[in-house]
Formats: C-alpha cells, structure tokens, sequence
C-alpha cells in the first residue's frame, strides 16, 4: 500500500483518511461519556443521599423542630402523647461516651499494632498479621452486637459484679474491637509512606531503632496517624447496630462505664420501624439523619484535609 | 529524491515541558522514501521532536506543542481523527515495550486495529514482521509466550516488529538499536534500507556512524535548537557551515 | 559498630529495643486474642445448633425452631441484586478516574464523594433507602429498595478495588497502544481490562462480603423480620441472615441458646470465607508475574 502513495491525488486521499471518524473512534466517544456518568454518579449519589434525607425531615425541621430543645434537652420522647420532646443531649453523650472509650481501647493499640506491623515484623509475619488485621475488620457489626449481648454481657456482670452488662464499657470495647483493624490498616499505610531514605539517615547517624521510630517515623508520618484517628473517630460515631445491641439502649447520661446509654445512630434504627411517614417522629429521625450526615462530611472532609497535609510536606 | 513534494513539513516547532523549553522553533522537510538522520547530544530534544509527530503531547498534560506539522501537506493538528494519523506513522522509542499478551498478539495488535480479521493473512504479517525486525527465528516456536517477559533486546525488536505491522508510511526510530547487539544491529539496518524503498524514515541516534551508514539527510540538534540539516555525507566530510556540528560528529564534544 | 568492643551503652541500648519491640508485639497480640476466644465461643456454642436442617429449613415456632433456609436465600438475593447494580457503575466510574479523567476539581469533587460515600453512617444510608427508593421511587419495601441501597452504600469498595487493580497495570503499555493509533477504549479493554480483572473481582468478593454482613441499610427498605415463604422477585420483601441474627437475639423470646449462635456462626462464616477467597486470590496474582 504505502509504496505507491504519490503525488497529489493520492494525499487528498490522505487527507481524508486523517479527516474521517470511524466507528471505532465513536465507540470510544460514547465509552468516555459512559464511564463519566459512573464517575459522576457518585457525586449525585452523595447529593442524593443529602437531598432524600432532608426532604423527608424538612417538614419537622422547619416546622416543629424547637433547636434549643434539640440539642440541650435531655428528654427524647417522641412518642409521648401529650407532651413529645425531642432533645438529643442525652443521645449526644451516648454516642461520645461510646465513642469516646472505644477510642481508648482502640488508638493505642492499633498504632502500636501498625508499628509493629510496619517497623518491626517482616516477611511471612507481616504479611499473616495483616491478613488477620483484614479479617478482622470483615467481622459484620451485628455479629458484633451479637457478641456484646451474648459474651460480653455476662463477663462483665460476672467481672465486676454489676446488675446490668450492656453499658459504655460493654459498647465501648466492642466497637473499640471493631474499628481498630480498620485504623491499624491506615495507621500501617501512613508508616510504610515514610521514606526508607528517613530511616537510614537516621540510623546512620547511630541512633537506634527504636529511636528513629520515635525521632523520626511517627513525626513524618503524623498527618497519616491523625488522619486514621479520625476515620477510627467517624467509624465509632456512625456505627449502628453493633451499639444498639450492646449499650443498653436506655436513655441516660452516664456517669460511670457501667450505665446504660443509648447512642444517636441506634435510635434511629430502633424507632424508625415504628413510626408513620409525614409524622413529627417520622420527621425527627430524618433530621437526626442530617445531622449525622453533616457531621461525617466534616469529619471526613478534616480527615482529607488533614492527609493532604501530609502531600504538601513531602 | 528530494525533488518531491515533502512526506513531513516542520515549521515553527517548539515543544515544553511545563515551564521547561525542550524544542524551540525547529523547522524542516523529509522528503518521501528517504532516511531522515537525527544526530546531537542527551537532551538536545531528539525524542521529543518525535513525540510531536505522534502527537504524544495528548499523553501528557504537562507537555505543549506549538508550530506546524505538515503530514503530506495536512496540518496534523487540525485533522478530526487522531488515531488514524498515529496508524500510519510507526514509532519505537528507547525503553521497549513487550505487551503484556502473546508475542503473536502484540504483532497482530495493530493489524485487527486495521480490521484485518483473516488468519491467514494475520499469521503472514506476524510472520514478515518478525522477520524483518530480527526476531523470528528466536520466537518462532512459542508465539504464544507472553511479551512483556521476552529479554530486554528481545522485546525491543518486538517494539520494532509491532511498528511495522502497522504497515506506517512514515517510521519514527529512537535509538532503535539500544538494546540490541551490533550483529542483529545490522540486520535491522539492512532491513532498514530495503524499507525506504517503501515507506519513510526518520531515525534518532546516539550512534554518528550509524547516521553516517544509513541517512541520506541528517540534521543535528543541540540544546533545543536545530543548528542544520545536510546531505549525511557533507556532514561528514566536513563541508558543513557549523563549528558545532563539526565538533560534536567528530566526537570533540557532548 | 560490631567492630568495636560492646560497650555499656550498646547492652543498655539492646535492652530497650527488645523491650519496645516486645511491647508493641504484645498490642498487635492483644488485637487479635480478644478476636480469636471469641470466635472459639461463638464456635463452642453455635457448633450443636448447626445441622444440614439448620441451613436447608425455614424457621418454625415464631423462630424459635427450624432452620435459617429463607434467611440464607434472602441474602443470597439482596447480594445479587446489589452486585448488578454496583459492580457496572462502580467499574465505569474506576476506569473514568483511572483512565479518563482529567486532573480538575470535578475529579477531586469525585474523589471526596467516594470518601464521604463511605463514611456515612449505615444508617444515615437506610434513611436515604427509605426516603429514595422506597417512597420517591415507588419500589415499597423490597428487594430492590434494600439492593439499592446497599450498592450505594458499597460502591467505594467496588470504586477502590477496580481503580487500583488498572492502575497496577503499568503506563507504558497504554502508551505503546495508544502509539499504534489504538482508541483509549481499545486499549482499555484489550490490555488494561485483561490484565486488572482478576483484582477487580478481588474487589467484588469483597463487595459481596461486606452487603451480606449489614443489617441497618435493610431494615427498613425490604427486609423483614419473619417471612414463611421465599421471594418470587425483586419487589418482594425477604428475610436476610443478617437481620435474622438481630431478631433472633433481640426480638424474640425463648429462643434456645445455641440458635442465634448458629446463626451468628453460618454469617461470620459466609463473611470470612469470601474475605479470605478474595485475600487468597489476590496474593495468588501478585506472584504470577506477567511483566
Ligand atoms: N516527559 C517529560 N517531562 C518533562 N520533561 C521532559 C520530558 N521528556 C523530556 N523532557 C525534557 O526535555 C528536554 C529534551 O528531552 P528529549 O528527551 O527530547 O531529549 P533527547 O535529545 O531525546 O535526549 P536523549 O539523547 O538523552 O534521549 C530534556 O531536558 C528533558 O529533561
Ligand atoms: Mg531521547
């Protein structure tokens, strides 16, 4: 073919050729155009998920929803009939009490963990332990409710001699045990995105291993660390089934481990059922849903935040 | 042969990088059917002179082109279908690249691109390809091992065959022969001549002496500008206008 | 420093570190026991509920007898229905970021939607199920409704696993394809595609683990707590394991002991065996080498 391209009859042709789309060029037009609607999908889904949540509630928010009483009344009986309050205190310091201990039980031992994991172990270990960390964090929340209602439960009545087992501690540990597999694993990312070249100066200048650790791996990688806390942080808050199951569910602020609370994300699941749609309950568990929505979009959004820091630094 | 109208027609090329001037306003002819010779030393903007012509720049966000290129006198930037420009214009750059599918398939790739759908004549383009490009009678009894884990040279000359299974009218080589030994070196060159029979040619190289063997025109580029385009062998010879060009094709410098 | 006689300092040095190392071995260690006495119990006391019954008949007795069979086939249906609809929006929006996608604030407004996608709470998801699919669409309390829901809700996973199996497949062949005048979608589906789908389905297994783990999203979208009878198509309600275990260790009296735990046990079981396939396969590929 190309031996006898010649002349000007024959680079019109060309011409042509380098002007006519064919099919194929097509195909890949409208794939480009398909794969953005999958990519764009999951902004309309985030603004969908904001949009349906809020039509449903926006009738009680704006209409019967008294904000002061929302956020500093501890009453939250939305199925009283003479007098139905809706105050969320008392769900609020459920949800941070819990939230609060299962930090305590989870961020020191899954960065030590991810230290471990990423500093010191190697081959065959490393991976086994980050296969186990996996697995962990597949265990399903209601089999860890499950768990709270049924082993916990009476350990801790047996352990401390108290009349009730499903309270903050109970709660507390559990999602403690749910979210540290997930912070461990981004925890373990943030130190192994240290530079190997930090460590080897470091040790070059004769300080020990635990001292580059210390000196120079955890500062380098502390936006990461920060930013796995976070998602720890966001993962406690928005949990729902395993903290119904296993906190008691009794509306309280608690002033020891072993009270009972209830959390804000479980009472919406265990009253949504009950509920007539177009209703004030109805309508306050809808804005319940907002607010939970906001707040993880700004926990979220901190936590983005927080990890681009760390691009920036590098 | 160079009494033709051009194959390729370079005005005003200037070729960046972000804020980095890699070429700057490069212009010249090749002519059909002969070997175009690029010479100059490392970053002097050989390969991005070539990138141009594929119209690579749409590769890389960083990377802008500006000026003409004429392909058989139509602005390749203006044309509506890109991909019907970068099939008749062959290109193996330095790093190879062996797909990541059978040896026959990576041959086959541009070929079924084209439509071609016979076996027959599939098996024959694999077969004339490999063989004009050195590596049939290594891989010829297992075409259907994996590309990308041929050695080095191998899937060099795998790059090599790929490109002219695109049946190209213009081939664009960049230091095509890096990898690869200076017997099998020689075949390729062979090969080489044979095709500007056909086709056009233009050839970056490290190597003066395989500009000297086999281009009829060379140009040297320096720092990101053409300093001038001679017949190969005035260049060697010595009549050339440049002190530079005289250095550096006598190795005195770069 | 081996040159040199040990001194002091380096025995004191050698204590410390085997004292940290020690230590943060002990943390990892306490992650994992707590996780592995409670799977034993859960083993313990959920072994002499399990039975070929258990899995193979309905719930009898208001649940308190009988087998879990409407429950296993209900999520084996809300996971289908779930995977149709993700898995072809999920692969389509990875390879638009992968392979398509600009570097503009659309993409980064993408990007933060995945992350919030995930970060929402399960049941801020359930609500938007309710309110979405149930009410605005019309689907009721159905399969459907609670599929949908559940695909939303795990799309990132799908998003994530896909995006990052094609951007293991390295830029020099796209290159090289698209040099010979292949389209980006030729290139993508004869060499991307061919050499990321066994990581995509890594992320799919995951997918399918994590939708027939939850309860909240389906709770009030169309799964119910009790239902004689198998679903004839997707706009009918079923049961779901996952809803099963909360009912049967909550809602429902005088079950005998070793029942929730059977129930619990086959779940967990389900959960980890697909999570340790998609584990097992992915290490499978990283060491079939094909470049
Ligand atoms: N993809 C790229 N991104 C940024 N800068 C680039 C890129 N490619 C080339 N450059 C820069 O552009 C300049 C010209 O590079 P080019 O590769 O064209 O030179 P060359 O003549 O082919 O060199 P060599 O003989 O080493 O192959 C160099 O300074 C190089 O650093
Ligand atoms: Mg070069």
């Amino acid at each position: 073919m190309p031996a006898d391209v010649q002349g000007d009859h024959l680079s019109s042709s060309i011409a042509t050729e380098l002007n006519t789309r064919g099919w194929d060029w097509y195909v890949d037009r409208i794939v480009s155009i398909g794969v953005f609607v999958g990519g764009v999908s999951a902004i309309i889904f985030i603004i969908g998920i904001f949009v349906f949540v809020t039509r449903e509630g926006l009738d009680f928010a704006l209409g019967s929803l008294d904000l002061k009483e929302f956020f500093t009344s501890i009453n939250w009986r939305p199925t009283s009939e003479r007098n139905p309050t809706y105050g969320i205190l008392a769900l609020m310091t459920g949800t941070a009490s819990v939230t609060g201990l299962a930090m305590l039980v989870a961020v020191p031992f899954s960065l030590g963990a991810a230290i471990y994991i990423a500093e010191f172990a190697s081959g065959r270990t490393r991976e086994s332990l980050k296969v186990l960390v996996e697995l962990l964090a597949a265990i399903p929340s209601v089999v860890w409710g499950f768990i709270g209602m049924s082993i916990m439960n009476p350990l801790i009545i047996e352990m401390f001699d108290v009349p009730v087992g499903l309270s903050v501690l109970n709660a507390g540990v559990i999602l403690g045990l749910m979210a540290a597999p997930i912070m461990t694993t981004i925890a373990e990312d943030a130190l192994k995105a240290v530079p190997d070249s930090y460590r080897e100066a470091a040790e070059a200048m004769g300080a020990t291993r635990w001292q580059v650790i210390f000196k120079v791996v955890l500062p380098a990688a502390k936006h990461g660390l920060m930013a796995a806390i976070l998602l720890g942080v966001g993962r406690g808050f928005g949990e729902t089934m395993a903290v119904l199951m296993a906190s008691g569910h009794a509306i309280n602020i608690p002033t020891s481990p072993f009270d009972s609370v209830r959390a804000l994300t479980a009472t919406i699941a265990a009253e949504l059922g009950d509920t007539a749609r177009g209703s004030d309950h109805y309508g306050v568990l809808f804005t319940l849903g907002i607010f939970l929505f906001v707040i993880t979009f700004i926990i979220n959004l901190i936590a983005d935040v927080v990890v681009k820091g760390v691009g920036r630094q590098k | 042969m160079v009494d033709n109208a051009p194959k390729l027609s370079v005005r005003n090329l200037s070729v960046r990088y972000g804020d980095k001037q890699a070429l700057n306003g490069i212009s010249l002819d090749v002519f059909p059917n002969e070997i175009f010779g690029i010479i100059g030393p490392a970053n002097s903007g050989k390969t991005s002179f070539l990138r141009a012509l594929n119209r690579m720049e749409e590769f890389d966000a960083n990377m802008t082109v500006e000026g003409d290129i004429l392909f058989e006198g139509q602005d390749i930037t203006a044309i509506r279908n890109v991909y019907a420009l970068r099939r008749k214009v062959g290109v193996v750059f330095p790093l190879p690249v062996g797909l990541p599918m059978s040896i026959y398939e990576n041959v086959a790739f541009a070929p079924k691109l084209a439509g071609i759908k016979k076996k027959a004549e599939l098996d024959e383009i694999v077969e004339r390809c490999l063989i004009r490009a050195a590596l049939w009678d290594e891989v010829k009894d297992r075409l259907d091992a994996l590309g990308s884990l041929l050695s080095g040279g191998q899937q060099q000359r795998l790059t090599i065959a790929r490109a002219l299974s695109q049946n190209p009218e213009l081939l664009l080589l960049d230091e095509f022969s890096i990898a690869v030994d200076p017997v099998t070196t020689m075949r390729i060159e062979d090969v080489l001549k044979e095709l500007k029979e056909e086709i056009t040619i233009v050839l970056v190289t490290n190597l003066v002496q395989q500009a000297r063997r086999l281009a009829d025109r060379t140009a040297f580029f320096l720092e990101s500008e053409l300093i001038e385009t001679a017949e190969t062998e005035e260049l060697f010879s010595g009549v050339v206008k440049d002190q530079r060009t005289r250095d550096y094709v006598e190795g005195r410098f770069g | 420093m081996s040159l040199f006689a040990r001194t002091g300092l380096d025995e004191h040095n050698r204590r410390v570190e085997w004292l940290v190392r020690t230590l943060f071995l002990l943390m990892t260690v306490l992650l994992i026991i707590p996780v592995a006495l409670i799977m034993g119990i859960l083993i313990q006391r959920g072994a002499p509920a399990l039975s070929w019954g258990f899995l193979t008949e309905v719930p009898t007795n208001g649940m308190t007898a009988g087998g879990i069979f409407t429950a296993l086939i209900g999520t084996v249906w809300i996971v289908a229905v779930a995977l149709l609809a993700s898995v072809p929006i999920g692969v389509a929006a990875a390879v638009y970021l992968s392979e398509y996608a600009p570097d503009n604030w659309l993409t980064r407004a993408i990007n933060l939607a995945i992350i919030n996608l995930a970060g929402v709470p399960s049941i801020v998801h359930a609500l938007f199920g309710l309110g979405a699919f149930v009410v605005f669409f019309g689907f009721g309390r159905s399969i459907l409704a609670a599929s949908l829901t559940l695909a939303v809700m795990t799309l990132p996973i799908v998003i994530v696993a896909t995006r990052e199996s094609l951007q293991a497949v390295p830029h020099a062949f796209r290159e090289a394809c698209w040099n010979m005048g292949a389209t980006r979608w030729q290139t993508i589906r004869r060499v991307v595609l061919p050499n990321s789908i066994s990581g995509i389905l890594t992320g799919v297994i995951l997918e399918v683990s994590r939708t027939a783990g939850e309860t909240a999203p389906i709770m009030f979208t169309g799964a119910a707590a009790f239902l004689p009878f198998l679903p004839q198509g997707v706009l009918d309600q079923t049961m779901a394991m996952s809803l099963h275990l909360y009912v049967v260790s909550t809602q429902v009296p005088d079950v005998p002991d070793a029942l929730p735990f059977g129930v619990a046990l086959v779940l967990i079981s389900m959960v980890l065996v697909m999570n340790a396939t998609s584990i097992a396969f992915r290490i499978y590929l990283r060491n079939k080498r094909k470049w």
